[in-house]
């Protein structure tokens, strides 16, 4: 795996930067991935020590997000109607990331001011867009809950709190495991540098993750060419079916 | 071993899909049903998208129909003329049933369309059968003497008769026409074969003999749900090839077992075990559709309105 050294011109008037780097920048899925771990870590540059002004503002903190593509979701609430449990309210929600992980040196809605969060949808609730909702659903809130906690059952929502390690104020670690059930697309990985609620400094860079070999030639042909994917589906089941029936019939002879 | 499924976009255990294949085959070929009614559902189990487990699971009868269809076939179990005519209907209802089945997943409801669906079908199919065969097995022991099945004068009376040489049926065609188009609906949008409505209409509604009926109803699955994979593969990309393999290869496996048994018990036996395995099945979705359910949101994905 190839590992690409990322370096970044400050946009902070801050004498504090970034500079990070991630153990890969590609994941490939093949016929047998089972998840990934990537390993993110990084230092803070300064030209002189730590200033007392900083110092002041509160401690030095890291939040790192791992964004997957963004999609389009229903999140669906069963009612019962007379005896039976069905969909009766259903939430459109405009844009959630098909993955998403925030990892940080302490408890994320802490470490950062509301404002800040709201600005760059750092938290995970922050990152789901949902407007424009019918007015026949009062507890919009009650249909976000449901769908952080489905994913974060599936561990396709993440919320790390303590588990970047920031070491002298310097060096920062941290490993973020992607399940098996990704979605292929760009992930796009941030990093912030925060101090007393504040943004101090901020990274971004991307991973691919795409599927390979058998995995992509399956899924470009079903996407591109889906007749003759489904007349291939049909003759391979087919050919199955008589290769069995003839096999076994060479077996009792 | 875990396989990443390319259009479920998931990684699953590739032994747990064999072996799910397997045992689903082993009925199959047992009852000339292309066991979809029971796997699709435990494709939802393993958590299978819904959509790519019904797309998926018309790939799948295809091949487990073929295998037993020819193991039926070479015993000469096969009414081709009759299999051809319930064909005709079972097009026209797969290509209605692709529609519906589109229209209720806008709605978010065909979840709920599949699962009464399944309820009210076994429900009745299975305890229809259930009593038909125990009151069969009952006069048998007392009387020593076989049942002979009521002909239904209504369907003598319905014009466009031909003969069905194989069945031993001079009817009309209206009849097979009507179950076969049925059973195409149902292949749609339940993701089965149809196999467990077919076969008691064949033989408590058209009076096709026990033996020809398995055969009949496969080479009608196999056409059918061929068609039903193509169209969810053209229409909502659905169809997990790597899926449908897995299944396939534990599924002709089992299906040769099952015909192998099958040919071992008698017709009663087989059609009370068939019916209770039916009946199993529909009292489980029966409980989770009037049970409170333990999560009652779900997510959708990728549906525009």
């Amino acid at each position: 795996m190839i590992i690409v050294f990322f370096y970044f011109a400050t946009r902070s008037i801050h004498a504090e930067e970034l500079v990070a780097e991630l153990s890969k920048d590609e994941v490939a899925i093949t016929a047998n991935f089972n998840g990934s771990d990537i390993f993110i870590y990084g230092a803070v540059k300064r030209d002189l020590a730590i200033l007392p002004a900083d110092k002041s503002e509160g401690p030095l903190e890291v939040v790192i997000t791992v964004s997957g593509p963004l999609e389009k979701l229903q999140v669906r609430k069963k009612a019962k109607k007379t005896v039976i449990w069905m969909n009766s309210k259903t939430l459109e929600v405009d844009a959630a990331p098909s993955f998403y992980a925030v990892a940080a040196t302490g408890n994320v809605t802490n470490i950062i001011s509301e404002t800040e969060d709201l600005r760059h949808k750092i938290s995970i609730r922050k990152a789901i867009r949902s407007v424009g909702n019918p007015e026949t659903i009062q507890d919009v809130n009650q249909f976000i809950d449901a769908l952080i906690r489905i994913r974060q059952e599936q561990n396709l929502y993440q919320d790390l709190n303590n588990s970047v390690s920031l070491k002298d104020a310097t060096l920062f670690t941290t490993d973020v495991t992607l399940p098996s059930n990704l979605v292929e697309g760009q992930y796009q990985i941030r990093i912030f540098l925060i101090r007393g609620g504040s943004i101090i400094d901020y990274f971004s860079t991307e991973v691919s993750i795409n599927r390979v070999g058998i995995e992509r030639f399956i899924y470009d042909l079903a996407h591109k060419s889906p007749l003759i994917y489904g007349l291939l589906s049909v003759f391979i089941a087919i050919s199955a079916g008589w290769g069995a029936s003839a096999a076994f019939r060479y077996i009792r002879l | 071993m875990q396989i990443y499924l390319p259009i479920a976009e998931m990684s699953v255990n590739a032994f747990l899909l064999l072996g799910l294949g397997g045992i689903v085959g082993i009925l199959s070929g047992m009852f000339g049903v292309g066991g979809g009614f029971l796997m699709t559902p435990l494709l939802f189990f393993i958590g299978i998208p819904p959509a790519v487990a019904v797309g998926t699971e018309a790939n799948q009868i295809v091949g487990s129909s073929v295998s037993g269809f020819l193991a039926h076939f070479k015993r000469k179990n096969v009414d081709i003329k009759m299999g051809l005519v319930l064909l005709v209907g079972g097009l026209v209802g797969a290509a209605i049933g692709i529609q519906i089945f589109a229209l209720l997943r806008e709605i978010g409801q065909v979840d709920l369309l599949v699962k009464l669906s399944y309820v009210i079908f076994l429900g009745i199919i299975g305890g229809l059968m259930f009593f038909e065969s125990l009151r069969a097995i009952i006069r048998s022991k007392a009387n020593h003497v076989r049942a002979t099945r009521k002909k239904h004068g209504w369907i003598y009376a319905l014009p466009f008769k031909s003969k069905f040489r194989k069945s031993g049926l001079y009817i009309s065609v209206l009849p097979p026409l009507a179950v076969g188009f049925f059973v195409g609906i149902l292949s749609a949008i339940m993701g089965v074969g149809g196999g467990f409505i077919m076969v008691p209409a064949m033989i408590y509604l058209l009076g096709m003999p026990t033996k020809v009926v398995v055969g009949t109803s496969l080479f009608q699955i196999i056409f059918v749900t061929a068609f039903t994979t193509i169209m969810h593969a053209t229409t909502n990309f659905t169809v997990d090839m790597a899926l449908a393999f897995l299944l396939l290869v534990g599924g002709v496996l089992g299906a040769q077992i099952g015909t192998r048994i099958g040919l071992k018990l008698k017709a009663e036996q087989l059609r009370i075990l068939l019916s209770l395995i039916v009946i199993a099945v529909c009292l489980k979705i029966a409980g989770d559709l009037v049970l409170q359910p333990s999560d009652l949101f779900s997510l959708d994905k990728g549906l525009s309105h």
